[in-house]
């Protein structure tokens, strides 16, 4: 009862679901946003028009990328990837943290998955997307991406399966498949409620179509359950083994604190720390615009934040682990460049880094911190921040490794900086579509956190051990 | 099916609605005891007991996945064997043309792809998705079992099936409303 005087607001609550009396009363009030135009917030069209504005500049810098090459980028020799790979790896990282909620807590029977899965799930799909753009544009020449594909071509060549950025093409391109197929196994019977539920005929055919004919036959649900249960299964060391091939992109080269085994945990342990701070940065807005405080409640946004936390620490511990190997390892190399890292010309982003990602969570750790929005919503803004940075201080080792002879500088230009603003555009616009054509809540599996009384299961999901 | 050859409406069977799964999983029990066969349950969100009510056996799910997922792990390994050791050698310093362990990452994403989509078009085909059309959406009061009702259809080519017989039986079963559903 403690927490309950930092709950301020009368419909919020601290218990996983707020009062709702009913199978109809959910239907109606995660469905309605979807089917009734009328129930879109204000802020969703002022953020739509910052969207579409950023959009814009996303299509202009690909636009002048396409047309002049890399070279209107900052590369250089010896940093030949910049923010394409610091970008890509943020974007797959924030990413991972809408799988990890719906498979790794499924296997886990944490109830609390059920009302952020949906959304977080689509904040994976959309940051795979944006991901998936660094390095194909990094290409040069995007339209001959097939190439990464043992597709029969005329030069009778096939790509090099020991590289581990062929390993890479392969572990996203999956991602995001499997993460597709996962989300919308979880969307037909939603999609089938809209479709019953439809106002106008345009609704009724364009759910109709995706809904598959779905009707809720008991023996459909039987291998419903199973498929979900088995993607969850499939989808956890996918997950993780994702995130470690984009690891294995630094930890197989030669450099000096790059070929770490470290690397693989460190990198997934970082993921979802950035990942929890994206759902928690895209939760505490649609909640409020949207009325849905008794759905996605305070317990909710209280375990993300925890999970935050611990990852954070994981993080942080990497940080520590990497500094005391190089010292351990009396390696003149290794020694050198984390001098470099720490006191060298970008030895700033390397303490941004240590402000945003060790110092600002530790401020989680107070209960009056993780249940207010606005606090919460800082951190994890600063964690996301903190999580870029991480990936630049790491690109940037690349001007301080060996010898003095290959040292350099990077300065990303204009048109880095315009394309990576761009995908946040692109994200938050694909976000707020999704916010309002699909249910931003499953709202199948809330039927089951219902109480009995109420004609749900009292949280008892059979998904978490299906037949 | 014109086989009947009668003038009267061809059912597909008769749909009952309850408003609560504890009475639904009863009238299954009931029906089944009662030497019913052809029926099927329809609710909003899986419903353990009813699906075991109507005894379906274990999904065939998992064999299908695991026998997806395999043939995607040997086509990925051999996929990789193929192209750098036996189409395209590249001899780099002697070093092993198979060399497996780096062949893994790649079988391993082949293995989660082919068996998630197995799971996907398996589970959709074994449904008999996409469905244009399904005579219980003839039934108005049926937009509900994506709602909030629970719904038992006994169909009407089960042998003990007669339209007025099993109308009154299932109207003892307790259930809000019956209906007859048309083809």
């Amino acid at each position: 009862m403690a927490t309950a005087s930092y709950i301020k607001d009368p419909n919020d609550t601290d218990e996983l679901l707020g009062c709702i009396p009913n199978l109809g009363a959910i239907t109606e009030k995660i469905g309605d946003v979807v089917l009734d135009g009328d129930k879109t917030p204000k802020q969703w069209f002022l953020w739509m028009g910052i969207a579409f504005v950023t959009c814009l500049a996303f299509l202009y810098s690909v636009t002048v990328l396409l047309y002049y090459g890399v070279g209107v980028w900052g590369i250089n020799i010896p940093v030949a990837w910049g923010f394409a790979i610091i970008n890509f790896v943020w974007w797959i990282g924030i990413g991972h943290a809408g799988t990890l909620i719906s498979a790794i807590l499924l296997l886990l029977h944490q109830r609390w998955r059920t009302s952020i899965n949906r959304f977080a799930e689509a904040m994976t799909l959309f940051a795979v997307m944006c991901a998936g753009l660094f390095p194909l544009l990094h290409m040069g020449r995007p339209w001959f991406f097939y190439w990464l594909y043992p597709i029969p071509n005329v030069a009778q060549m096939w790509p090099q399966f020991r590289s581990p950025l062929v390993w890479d093409v392969f572990a996203v391109t999956t991602y995001f498949t499997v993460s597709l197929v996962f989300w919308y196994v979880g969307l037909i019977p939603d999609l089938a409620t809209l479709r019953d539920r439809s106002k106008n005929k345009i609704q009724k055919i364009a759910y109709g179509i995706f809904a598959l004919g779905w009707r809720g036959s008991a023996i459909h649900w039987r291998r419903y359950e199973k498929v979900y249960l088995m993607l969850a299964g499939l989808s956890t060391p996918l997950v993780l083994s994702v995130h470690t091939v984009v690891s294995f992109d630094f930890a197989v080269a030669l450099v000096p604190l790059w070929h770490a085994t470290i690397f693989p945990p460190f990198f997934v342990a970082g993921a979802i720390f950035s990942g929890f701070a994206g759902v928690v940065v895209l939760a505490i807005p649609m909640r409020n615009w949207y009325g849905m405080k008794h759905l996605i409640t305070r317990k909710h946004l209280d375990n993300c934040a925890k999970v935050m936390l611990a990852t954070g620490m994981l993080v942080s511990y990497g940080y520590f682990c990497e500094v005391w190997m190089a010292w351990y390892s009396h390696a003149t190399y290794e020694t050198q460049t984390t001098y470099q890292r720490l006191f060298g010309p970008y030895g700033w982003s390397y303490w941004c880094l240590i402000f945003c990602n060790f110092i600002a969570p530790q401020v989680l750790w107070s209960k009056r911190i993780r249940y207010n929005d606005l606090a919460l919503f800082i951190v994890s803004i600063i964690v996301l921040i903190g999580m870029w940075f991480e990936r630049y201080v790491i690109v940037i080792t690349l001007t301080r490794e060996y010898l003095p002879s290959m040292w350099g500088r990077y300065a990303p230009t204009m048109w880095d900086w315009m394309l990576y603003i761009g995908t946040l555009g692109v994200f938050t616009f694909l976000f707020l579509l999704f916010l309002r054509f699909l249910p931003m809540i499953s709202i199948t599996e809330m039927r089951e956190s219902l109480p009995k009384k109420g004609g749900g299961q009292d949280g008892h999901s059979i998904m978490e051990n299906a037949p | 099916m014109s086989d009947h050859g009668h003038d009267e409406p061809q059912t597909y069977g008769m749909l009952a609605e309850f408003d609560d799964t504890d009475k639904l999983v009863s009238a299954i029990q009931k029906a089944r005891a009662d030497g019913y066969t052809k029926m099927d349950a329809y609710t909003p969100y899986p419903v353990s007991p009813v699906i075991d009510a109507l005894g379906f056996p274990k999904s065939e799910m998992g064999p299908i996945m695991f026998i997806g997922g395999l043939i995607g792990a040997a086509c990925g390994f051999l996929m990789q064997y193929w192209t750098q050791a036996v189409d395209y050698p590249l001899n780099i310093a002697g070093r092993p043309l198979i060399s497996w362990p780096a062949f893994i990452p790649v079988t391993f994403e082949m293995t989660i792809l082919t068996a998630s989509l197995s799971g996907l078009f398996g589970m959709i085909a074994l449904c008999g998705l996409p469905l244009y059309h399904h005579p219980l959406f003839n039934s108005k009061t049926f937009e509900r079992a994506s709602v909030d009702r629970f719904f038992l259809c006994i169909e009407a080519d089960d042998p003990k099936f007669d339209k007025t017989g099993t109308m009154a039986y299932m109207s003892s079963l307790g259930p809000i409303s019956i209906e007859e559903v048309p083809v």
